[in-house]
């Protein structure tokens, strides 16, 4: 099992109950990541759109995941 | 520069930062906050940033510009807090040889800015509260 810590941002924050939770997965992609993130918290699934950034950048679902990775949900963003 | 600032945008100043002697034009964009959204008053909007990935894309996006047009200064600055109607929440500001670059590589800079920077409003009404384009096709709380 791995664990990672995550960021969360915007209505994430909201839908996770906080700034950041510790997730643990038995893999280390960021597919499994999601898999895990959207069957403990199902409403994430509700969301417009849902990018997982890896230290600061955008990152798809192939990615493999470190555990000392900084790691945020970024929901649909709307600065400006 | 580029900034992520909890303090009031000082235009000028952000002005003077890209103004050059080889410039023939500088533009800048000033985003506010309005009064209203959907037929409802708006009390005041909440912004949040995640800070340094805010910055490491919106570094990106200036390198993209820096390819398309011959910049001579440039400028992103965003507030994140507590904003009421009327304040500014972004101000881009660039300077090139010619206007049309300048014009260009401005809205380049802005619309890039709100597709990829991380970086999300709430707005809070007198009956509730919604983060902005968080939902698809979302339904006004009442």
């Amino acid at each position: 099992m791995n664990k990672y810590r995550i960021k969360a941002f915007g209505i994430t924050k909201d839908l996770l109950g906080g700034k950041e939770t510790f997730i643990e997965i038995d893999g280390e992609k960021v597919a499994d990541l999601r898999a895990a993130l959207n069957e403990r918290y199902p409403e994430l699934l509700g969301l417009k759109s849902l990018f997982i950034a890896v230290n600061n950048d955008y990152a798809d679902d192939t990615i493999r995941l470190n555990p000392s990775d900084e790691i945020a949900l970024i929901p649909p963003v709307s600065g400006g | 520069m580029i900034k992520i600032t909890e303090k009031s945008i000082d235009v000028k100043k952000i002005i003077d930062t890209v103004s050059s002697l080889s410039a023939g034009a500088l533009n800048v964009f000033i985003g506010t906050v309005r009064n209203n959204a959907n037929g409802k008053n708006v009390l005041w909007l909440e912004y949040e940033a995640y800070e340094t990935m805010a910055v490491s894309q919106i570094r990106k996006i200036i390198e993209d510009a820096s390819h398309r047009w011959p910049l001579l200064g440039w400028a992103v600055s965003h507030r994140i807090g507590t904003l009421k109607p009327g304040e500014v929440s972004v101000v881009v500001a660039v300077s090139t040889p010619h206007r049309k670059d300048s014009f260009e590589a401005c809205q380049f800079i802005i619309d890039s800015v709100k597709e990829i920077a991380p970086i999300w409003k709430k707005e809070v009404f007198e009956d509730g509260e919604e983060w902005i384009s968080a939902r698809p096709e979302m339904a006004f709380k009442a």
